[in-house]
């Protein structure tokens, strides 16, 4: 139960750092990627500010035995770059630059009630399911 | 100067919360792997958390459309069905390449792991080069 208010308490500061950083903005991202065009720069500092804090956090947290509410760690343990890593990042990236949406804003976006973050998260959901579809056939090693 | 504080403090909130995550809950918080484990795979005993996660991020829209409602524009001058075809993407994409902006962009690059640097670099790049085609094909106007 712990585990679950603390994800519901950082779930709501996540959305608010997103919603602040510009992140659920469209344009933002768009002009972020913009860069042969008007290129504006300035979410690189979100980038730049999550990492940094991260990259510095990680490290003390990680010389703990154990989180403070669970017996063990949950980190990825893949190293290998593989294809379908790369492949899906590059249609993530297409699919990015064409709504100026990833997941978390889009998400955070719902709360708006706006038609078009929710066609977009709709959209989402159902690409999710193909590739569930696609894996059950073929069992894709990501 | 506006334009880089509030995206910085914005980010600086979001290393805050992922950092949370890793030391309370001793996850990685990746919005797309919580949105498909929690939506599209069958049920499994380990799913709870990421609803309430969700319900928190709906929550954090909700506080953001009543004290800053400027953080919502609705999105860009397209057609509505390029969201359709931008969503069809993001969903696949992000669930093959095992992550997005969160889990890979922040998490896993903050680790130093090779393969969310491989992918964080992956996808700015090509939605730098995508972005500059889709202006050549006219689609943002």
């Amino acid at each position: 139960m712990k585990n679950n208010i603390t994800s519901l308490a950082v779930g709501i500061l996540f959305a608010i750092g997103l919603g602040v950083s510009g992140m659920t903005r469209p344009e933002k991202v768009f002009g972020f990627l913009d860069v042969f065009g008007n290129w504006n720069a300035a979410l690189i500092f979100v980038m730049l500010g999550a990492v940094i804090v991260h990259f510095i956090a990680f490290r003390f947290i990680v010389k703990r035995k154990s989180p403070l509410f669970s017996t063990q760690w949950h980190l990825p343990t893949k190293k290998e770059i593989t294809w379908p890593l790369i492949a899906g990042s590059f249609l993530f990236g297409v699919g990015w630059a064409l709504a100026g949406y990833c997941p978390g804003p889009a998400l955070t976006s719902l709360a708006s009630f706006q038609i078009r973050p929710l066609i977009f998260f709709v959209s989402m959901l159902i690409g999710m399911l193909v590739f569930r579809f696609l894996d059950r056939r073929f069992d894709i090693k990501r | 100067m506006e334009n880089f504080y509030l995206p910085l403090i914005g980010g600086i909130l979001i290393g805050v919360a992922v950092s949370l995550m890793l030391y309370l809950n001793g996850r990685v918080t990746g919005v797309s792997g919580i949105i498909y484990s929690a939506a599209i795979l069958p049920i499994k005993g380990d799913r709870v958390w990421r609803w309430y996660f969700i319900g928190g991020m709906l929550i954090g829209g909700f506080i953001l459309k009543i004290f800053k409602p400027d953080a919502f524009t609705g999105g860009l001058p397209t057609e509505d069905w390029t969201l359709v075809i931008a969503g069809l993407l993001v969903g696949f994409g992000t669930v093959l390449g095992s992550g997005c902006t969160s889990g890979h962009g922040v998490c896993g690059t903050s680790r130093l792991s090779p393969r969310s640097i491989t992918a964080t670099i992956t996808f700015i790049l090509t939605g730098v080069v995508a972005v500059y085609v889709f202006r050549k094909l006219g689609i943002f106007e």
